[in-house]
């Protein structure tokens, strides 16, 4: 057990290993940092200057070693639009998206698992198709599509929810939160829905699915055969045993939400790290792709483990395989 | 005790938030010690210790009311003080005037002097000022300095007196002279604006002597966005120079202001929201027909969010609206748009001094290099086409590539090139490339109006005559190098002219030396011009040798003029905001109802 | 059933686009600028050559939904494709050989899921667009968002190739096969490979609508296909500018042309996995 979860460890450590090169290499393939610095009529020689002054022109490798030792510490240097430190812009921006992911996780969640034992259930029945086809119909549309039409229909039409932004913030030391407000519940529901429709999707249908093959299953035949109730057999035997799977698609998916945030964030000005990572990308802000980038691989690699770890935990064939 | 507080009066004028503290229940860290000062100092008796109101400014409009609202179903105790907080609310949201404007992008940096780029000007200019401004017509006006006189190289101001800054200090020489300094500076983006001073002399507390390098007739026209600081605030604050690139912390200017302006900062989250407040010491007080109170910023970068936002009621301005959507924001109720002419002129560069494009399939010659083809790709675009389909009428096809307004610009240089392809192909067949050629087009997707559609249509147009061009749309950020490094062949630029003086594009786009004279143009005689008009005081004289040059141009075509620009701003009918042709917000015009 | 059809009909409509589409959106030439914007004709102010209206630059929105949606099913395709034949072949050799070979392609596929497609494709283009010569930038785009796509593909194919062949492989005639000395090449190919297929192909039908969809999106940052030879996500992008302005056709067709695709491409995908599982037969 504990060789296991320190093998894992080092692979994860292995793994951002690579993802700090490369974010690294983005230093030194998109545009040039220079330009992207001093103003439209700097003269050559402030270029040279700075050059010099960023370490610009050392050899790869001492770039690389100097960035990694940086990066240890969290320091990913200074923004090269915003001129601030990136990780105070990531810790400033974190509890936007952090929030946008909770929400939506849960939302997926909730209405996911629900949807899915129902359709598992009710296999033919009206209602279970009509839940699926929407389901596809959600699956086939784009994200940002979902994003705009939701503004148009209940910000721009009905009035009833704001468009855009991130309003009702209260501070909790230097957590922003917008949970403490109406206007914050108001503000998130939008994008937390845009942003959990995929995953909503997918996860009812693996739930369904795995649902479908459960009751299938002898110990399933023989709970009724005992007489268990319905209830009892859907929630406590069958639920239980389609969890694995669904624990698996949370740990790849929370990624998935992390990078949707970014097209979920642009349509809503949701001040969160996609947002910040988007408008990085088009000013060439390297500093703050690469600390994104590492940030990203960071919460995959934290949640991987954490999934791996569970799996120990929930399925005992996987300690006696000992992998 | 409750009602008592209600009758009292509240002078809560400058508050926009308010929360409700229930003593040990809910704090807000550190926050409510000060806050709760403040309140006492605006409620006129001290409040129990049952509960306590807190107040403070920063931070959106409703959040206060909502998040009693919410705590009120939680919990009965809040009740009573909710009562308190919304007639507090609803006392103040009647006696100001809040605009809570949008735009694309934000300003870069709160720092005067480290970006040279209009959006960050324009936010500056709300909070900093300059010795010379310009109002909504563009006139130059007196800002800092009350008068100036120009005698040779000198040029002396007579500083504004009375005037303090934000934290109170008062406006000096001294603060000029070392704003000028700090302009520059090695890390400053404005030395090349003020490159012609090379001394400013202090002579008493209100009168400064710019002296320049040799006689410079335009140097007001180049101080409009040369933003006064605080000598003593920058030192303090260890912000003596712009930036330093190798600093790990940012400096503190980047955040933070002390200007003489009409608005002071309040608070700042980049890209997020900045607030800033009416400064009541503010010299200009009466004397201008605003009455905004308070300006709450939030860029919104999608287009169709920004102008959601606008229609849904949650800003009252918005910058730059898509052109296409005019029509829905002029439909919808209680909004309205205003246009005006913008002094910026759009056209295509063609690089006619390398030996071999680097895009073309023609080798061993540049078809640019041709004048014949520099005139047959200018008769190809169908400018009043772009005009009415692309910009929905939101353009002046151009004939040159300076706007209306520029001295130099007169109607016969203006005259737009007609739309002729069968000359245009005529014209290809006699340079010999009767079957055309091809070549990249760089365009910018997120600088001008249309740009990268305009791009697009123009491409069509190309194609008509023989030229096959491939279109390249990058953000801006990676479009200019390519221009500046010289490695575009065919390029998308617009130009404004901030001097309104035909020097400002001669000495970048047209002077065989200019920075961004990507096309390679050099002609002696404009060369020529173009140092003469720096240091010629006869206007007459001036202006003739601008004219000529300009013809020269015309005759030359080194660029594919398409239109001049025009600017559109979105509003709430509740607020009245002069437009300015160059795009920037003046709050100090703007009023609300 | 329907929804094969569907697909077919999608597929075949936009393969047989420069013979079906009146007009080509592609040849700048036959553009006219004064004719943009027009709406469907059956909308007053419409004209009858153009059914479903023009776009912003005057092309002919039927065409340019037929040719985008070429487009759109080629780059999905490809890019299904190249992601199925690197997984596949890597996680077969990663189940079939299990020790180092499988700990090696299973961390480098781990260390490729902690960057999102979106992410990946993005800092790909950037690199693309540094690297390579000026003018092959454009043709590149198409290639680049293939590349992108695909490269974020291929992990969940070796996952779902390696799990089968794991199975595959304990099976009693593929051991028999070891046994009797055939070489490995051959029970990869011959028994292995052909068993790991079922559950691919419905990742891959899958696969292939989110492919359409991420294209839509990189196109919907700016980092995809360029407007001037419009995908289906180039379509809506573009189109999504109009939307407030009473331009709705431009937006709406193209959307629903995507939907009905990836719909149609969701179904199938979901009656294969349903028709190929025997447990539920």
């Amino acid at each position: 057990m504990l060789s296991f979860i320190l093998r894992r460890l080092g692979q994860s450590v292995l793994v951002m290993a690579a993802v700090s090169l490369i974010s690294f290499s983005l230093f030194n393939f998109v545009g040039d940092p220079v330009n992207n610095m001093v103003g439209q009529e700097a003269t050559r020689e402030d270029r040279v200057f700075i050059r010099q002054e960023l370490g610009l022109d050392d050899p790869i490798p001492v770039q690389y070693f100097r960035f990694l030792g940086n990066a240890l510490q969290g320091d990913f240097g200074l923004s090269y639009r915003i001129k601030r430190p990136v990780n105070e812009l990531i810790k400033e921006r974190l509890p936007a998206t952090l929030e946008l992911v909770f929400v939506s996780a849960v939302i997926a969640l909730v209405f996911g698992i629900a949807a899915g034992v129902y359709t598992g259930i009710r296999r033919n029945g009206w209602f279970s198709k009509f839940i699926l086809s929407g389901s596809l119909v959600g699956v086939s549309l784009p994200t940002f599509i979902i994003g705009i039409g939701l503004i148009y229909l209940f910000a721009v039409t009905l009035r009833w929810l704001p468009s855009s932004g991130r309003a009702g913030i209260v501070e909790l030391g230097w957590w922003k939160t917008s949970f403490l407000s109406v206007d914050g519940w108001r503000s998130i529901i939008l994008p937390a829905i845009t942003l959990s429709l995929f995953q909503l999707t997918m996860i009812l249908r693996l739930v369904r699915s795995e649902m479908l093959e459960v009751m299938q299953t002898d110990y399933i035949k023989f709970a009724r055969a005992r007489g268990l109730s319905e209830r009892a057999i859907n929630f406590v035997h069958a639920l239980k045993n389609t969890l694995v799977p669904v624990i698996t698609i949370i740990g790849l998916n929370i990624g998935g939400l992390i990078a949707f945030s970014v097209i979920t964030e642009t349509v809503f000005q949701w001040p969160g790290t996609g947002l910040m990572f988007i408008q990085a990308v088009d000013f060439a802000d390297v500093p703050i792709m690469a600390a994104y980038l590492c940030f990203v691989a960071l919460v995959f690699v934290i949640v991987n483990l954490v999934v791996d770890l569970l799996y120990v935990l929930i399925d005992p064939r996987i300690r006696i395989a000992g992998r | 005790m409750l009602r008592k507080l209600v009758n009292s009066g509240v002078k809560a004028k400058k508050l926009t938030e308010l929360c409700i503290e229930s003593t040990g229940k809910l704090t807000i860290p550190g926050k409510c010690v000060r806050m709760k000062q403040m309140a006492d100092d605006w409620i006129d008796r001290p409040l129990g210790n049952h509960i306590s109101v807190c107040l403070w400014v920063d931070s959106l409009k409703n959040t206060a009311d909502n998040f009693v609202r919410g705590s009120l179903m939680k919990n009965r105790k809040y009740l009573v003080a909710s009562a308190v907080a919304l007639a507090l609310t609803s006392g103040q949201a009647m006696s100001e005037n809040v605009l809570r404007w949008t735009s694309q992008g934000d300003a870069l940096t709160l720092d005067p002097h480290s970006q040279n780029e209009s959006p960050t000007i324009a936010m500056n200019g709300m909070m900093y000022e300059s010795l010379v401004t310009r109002d909504t017509e563009m006139n130059l006006l007196p800002e800092l300095a009350e008068s100036w006189a120009n005698d040779g190289n000198v040029w002396t101001f007579n500083l504004r007196k009375g005037v303090k800054f934000h934290g109170g200090e008062d406006f000096t020489a001294e603060d000029v002279a070392f704003s000028f300094e700090r302009a520059r500076h090695e890390a400053s983006d404005y030395k090349e604006q003020i490159k012609s001073v090379t001394e400013v002399k202090i002579v008493d507390d209100h009168t400064i002597e710019l002296v320049t390098d040799g006689v410079n007739p335009i140097l007001p026209n180049q101080l409009t966005s040369m933003f006064i600081m605080d000598k003593g605030w920058s030192e303090a604050n260890n912000v003596a120079s712009p930036q330093d690139f190798a600093a790990k912390e940012e400096t503190f200017a980047v955040r933070n202001s002390n200007g003489t302006g009409p608005f002071s900062l309040v608070s700042r989250a980049p890209d997020e929201l900045t607030v800033m407040q009416a400064h009541e010491g503010w010299w200009g007080k009466g004397q201008f027909p605003g009455n905004i109170d308070k300006l709450e910023y939030r860029p919104i970068g999608n287009a169709a969010t920004r102008v959601a936002a606008l229609l849904s009621d949650e800003v009252d301005f918005v910058l730059d609206p898509p052109l296409q959507d005019l029509k829905r924001i002029e439909n919808a109720d209680g909004l309205k748009t205003t246009t005006v002419p913008q002094v910026r002129t759009i056209f295509f560069g063609m690089d006619q001094g390398v030996e071999e494009l680097r895009t073309s399939d023609v080798k061993g010659k540049n078809p640019f290099a041709d004048i014949k083809v520099r005139e047959a790709m200018n008769l190809a675009i169908d400018r009043k086409a772009i005009q009415r389909v692309v910009m929905e009428g939101l353009s002046f096809p151009a004939g040159m590539i300076t706007s209306p307004g520029v001295l130099g610009n007169t109607e016969a240089q203006d005259a737009e090139i007609p739309f002729d392809l069968e000359k245009a192909k005529a014209l290809m067949g006699e340079a010999g490339y009767a079957d055309g050629f091809s070549v990249q087009l760089d365009c910018p997707n997120n600088r001008y109006n249309n740009d990268e559609k305009i791009c697009q249509a123009a491409v069509a147009m190309f194609a008509k005559l023989g030229v096959k061009v491939k279109l390249e749309a990058i953000p801006k950020s990676q479009h200019f190098p390519k221009i500046q490094n010289r490695t575009s062949d065919f390029y998308m630029l617009g130009w404004g002219v901030p001097t309104l003086d035909s020097h400002y594009v001669f000495s970048y786009l047209l002077d065989a030396e200019g920075s961004w004279n990507a096309a390679a143009y050099d002609n002696a005689r404009v060369n020529e011009i173009t140092k003469a008009i720096a240091s010629e005081t006869d206007l007459d004289k001036r202006t003739m040798m601008i004219d000529e040059a300009w013809t020269q141009v015309r005759t030359d075509m080194p660029y594919i003029p398409i239109h001049h620009q025009v600017i559109a701003w979105g509003m709430s009918d509740k607020v009245d905001a002069p437009i300015a042709s160059d795009d920037a917000l003046r709050p100090r015009y703007i009023t609300m109802k | 059933m329907i929804a094969a059809f569907i697909t077919v009909v999608c597929i075949l409509a936009t393969m047989f686009a420069p013979w079906i589409a009146p007009f080509d959106p592609f040849d700048p030439a036959q553009i006219s600028l004064w004719d943009g914007k027009l709406p469907p004709s059956w909308v007053e102010g419409g004209q009858p050559q153009y059914l479903l209206g023009t776009d912003n630059q005057g092309r002919d929105m039927l065409s340019t939904i037929l040719y985008g949606g070429r487009l759109s099913i080629l780059v999905g395709l490809a890019a299904v494709c190249m992601g199925m034949v690197l997984g596949v072949t890597l996680g077969v050799l990663s189940g079939y050989f299990g020790g180092l070979t499988d700990t090696i392609i299973m961390r480098i596929a781990d260390i490729q899921l902690t960057i999102p497609g979106i992410l990946l494709a993005i800092l790909i283009n950037g690199i693309g667009r540094t690297v390579l010569p000026l003018d092959m930038r454009e043709d590149f785009a198409i290639f680049v968002v293939i590349f992108a796509i695909g490269l974020s593909d291929w992990p969940q194919f070796a996952r779902v190739a390696r799990g089968a062949t794991l199975v595959e492989s304990q099976k009693e005639y593929v051991q028999a096969a070891k046994v009797i000395g055939l070489p490995q090449r051959l029970i990869i190919l011959r028994h292995v490979l052909p068993n790991t297929l079922r559950p691919v192909l419905v990742i891959a039908t899958i696969g292939l609508a989110l492919a359409v969809i991420a294209e839509a999106t990189l196109s919907f940052l700016g980092q995809g296909i360029p407007p001037t030879t419009p995908s289906l996500g180039t379509l809506i992008r573009v189109g999504n500018e109009y939307l407030f302005s009473g331009l709705w056709w431009i937006t709406l067709f193209p959307a629903i042309a995507l939907v009905v695709l990836v719909f149609a491409v969701n179904l199938l995908g979901d009656w294969m996995r349903d028709a190929l599982n025997p447990k539920l037969r």
